[in-house]
């Protein structure tokens, strides 16, 4: 695996001012995906794993904290800098009902890539190029002309992908790409990603919220809790030695189809606190079986690196 | 833009690609004629559109034809609704004053609609300080009743049917301006426009390319009842003889000529005014008709 750091970053915190207070939706986060790889980051809804990842595409604006991409800044970036930055950066969005707009045929929305930037001088290259990528998300030719509204959701989501990657990004943030859709169509679109990966050396941020989903496609998996990160590491080592109670409890979650294998599962009481201005202590004290009186209270416990790349943020992690 | 489109559709197009073009449309003229009054409406339209088209062939007698040998004579085979105090055939004034008020109601509300549409569309989307300072002008614009709006221009101005249809397109400026804003708001927070934003699109290619088409549906049924009241409306100012002067066939300048022999020449009032009602009741029954089709909320 190359080292190379593609994407950084550093105590990322977005704080939306609601009427009720101060709502840390991301609070200091850390992490770094390596060319190539893919980080999978989930957490339950809330958890401000979405938010992270529109941060990331510039679609939303940090309160403080930095994203480097390829070593710089993009949230520094002026008008010229961004509109080829975001030909690096690219996202798919979770709702493939939604995310493609309702008056463009498939040929227009995939063109509409092209256009922005200007890529093709000629409208027959361009055409025949669009083409080209509806062949490599597995499109038909013979929708070219469809609208979003005749396709299903599988469909879409791949024309989603088309755009995505139609200006052969580095970088793209896949936002929950198969939950919307259904359990038979999921592995497809999951298959296509991967092969997309392989073939244009992509990185890729997988955002779910389902661990079984992140674990198929993920090098190393993040664990989002309120707006924090939680524990960081490896994909096997998460399944075999989660560290972080709320991974733990993740975990045990995932359905097993073993019928004879006795689950110990972790059923977790009470609520998600809210991201609201939070206490001081560790986000998850409330619910946590292992909290240690009183340090688990008055204390955030701070990210350590508890064994090499294995990142964890609780008082009782060796 | 629509033919843009199609010009794309047809240099890519295979045959089941061409057949679904057209679904869209089928699918809404088949929402379309589900209503009945809705079909009645666009009926009614084109017949008024026909005579205005063909008013040259349909009248018998020029709409300025004096005569005074035949002065206020009723209906007749000659007259189908008589003549007026001048000799003038009735008939052919009406179908002659259809011209008149569709063109000054379609343009009045064209004007408003491209005027109304862009300040909406700018207020909408940038939302903020923009926005409060666009809607307190249009506030203000609002809390004046449009006839007054549009007596007080024309007096101004001086009466003619270009400043009618002026003063009638700046009474609807702020009415087109708040339903644009409602829909480029709500347009503004679907995800396919963070998807283009991502893309790196501008502002302008969003604002016209992404919200605007979806914002359009509104404005087309908001427009036609529009057009209904703007000829109301300029008949209106022609009654009270601030727009078309004579001897300009327009209904309403009709209306207030007549009102002077009620008692002895009906018909030199009653068939204009039923024109005017004709054309109204047209339109408002196409704009509820469209407004059915075009919004899916009410799909069923």
């Amino acid at each position: 695996m190359m080292e190379e750091k593609l994407l950084e970053v550093e105590n990322l915190q977005k704080i939306f001012n609601t009427p009720r207070g101060a709502l840390h939706a991301v609070d200091n986060i850390n992490f770094f995906v390596r060319k190539g790889e893919t980080l999978g980051l989930v957490g339950e809804s809330g958890c401000g794993k979405s938010t992270t990842g529109r941060m990331i595409v510039r679609l939303t604006q940090p309160t403080s904290g930095r994203i480097m991409f390829q070593g710089q800044d993009i949230h520094i970036l002026n008008k010229k800098q961004l509109k080829e930055t975001r030909k690096n950066i690219q996202m798919v969005f979770q709702d493939p009902f939604s995310s493609l707009n309702p008056r463009m045929s498939v040929s227009d929305l995939i063109k509409e890539t092209f256009d922005i930037h200007k890529v093709y001088r000629k409208d027959k290259e361009r055409d025949e190029r669009v083409l080209e990528i509806m062949n490599v998300v597995g499109l038909s030719p013979r929708l070219v002309n469809s609208y979003p509204h005749e396709l299903d959701g599988g469909r879409r989501q791949r024309v989603g992908i088309a755009r995505a990657i139609a200006l052969n990004p580095k970088c793209i943030v896949l936002d929950e790409p198969v939950s919307a859709l259904d359990v038979s169509v999921q592995a497809q679109i999951l298959n296509l990603l991967d092969r997309l990966q392989d073939e244009f050396k992509l990185t890729y941020l997988f955002i779910a919220h389902d661990l079984s989903v992140v674990k198929h496609v993920s090098d190393r998996i993040a664990v989002m809790y309120v707006g924090k990160m939680v524990e960081l590491t490896d994909y096997k080592t998460i399944f075999k030695e989660p560290l972080h109670p709320y991974s733990r409890a993740l975990i045990s979650a995932i359905p097993t189809p073993n019928l004879k294998k006795k689950k110990d599962r972790i059923i977790l009481e009470g609520d998600v606190p809210s991201p609201i201005n939070p206490g001081p202590g560790c986000r998850f004290y409330p619910r946590c079986r292992e909290r240690i009186d009183p340090i688990c209270k008055e204390t955030e416990p701070e990210m350590r690196e508890v064994k090499p790349g294995h990142f964890v943020a609780c008082h009782r992690a060796e | 833009m629509a033919a843009k489109t199609s010009d794309q559709a047809v240099a890519m197009t295979t045959p089941a690609a061409k057949k679904k073009k057209r679904s869209q449309r089928a699918e809404l003229w088949r929402r379309f004629k589900k209503s009945k009054t809705a079909l009645i409406g666009l009926g009614l339209l084109a017949l008024v559109l026909v005579t205005a088209i063909f008013a040259n062939q349909i009248a018998p007698h020029p709409y300025d034809g004096m005569n005074l040998m035949v002065r206020r004579q009723p209906p007749s085979a000659e007259y189908l609704m008589g003549t007026d105090h001048m000799g003038r055939c009735v008939f052919s004034r009406v179908v002659y004053g259809t011209r008149i008020s569709l063109v000054v109601g379609f343009f009045a509300v064209l004007l408003s609609a491209i005027a109304g549409g862009t300040i909406g569309a700018i207020s909408g989307f940038y939302g903020d300080k923009v926005d409060n300072f666009i809607m307190r002008i249009i506030d203000v614009v609002l809390s004046i009743p449009p006839i007054l709006l549009a007596i007080a221009i024309v007096s101004a101005f001086g009466g003619s049917l270009v400043n009618v249809m002026i003063a009638i397109a700046i009474g609807y400026t702020p009415r087109f301006a708040r339903v644009v804003r409602g829909s480029v708001m709500t347009i503004k927070e679907d995800e396919f426009i963070d998807a283009a934003r991502v893309l790196g699109a501008s502002d302008y290619r969003i604002i016209t390319k992404h919200i605007m088409p979806n914002a359009l549906a509104p404005v087309i049924v908001q427009g036609t009842l529009f057009v209904a009241m703007a000829i109301l409306q300029a008949a209106g100012l022609s009654f009270i003889g601030l727009g078309a002067q004579p001897p300009t066939p327009e209904w309403g300048a009709m209306l207030s000529t007549g009102q002077n022999y009620i008692r002895d020449a009906w018909w030199m009032s009653v068939f204009p005014g039923l024109a005017i009602a004709f054309t109204v009741l047209s339109l408002n029954l196409l704009g509820d008709g469209l407004r059915d089709a075009l919004d899916p909320r009410l799909k069923t």
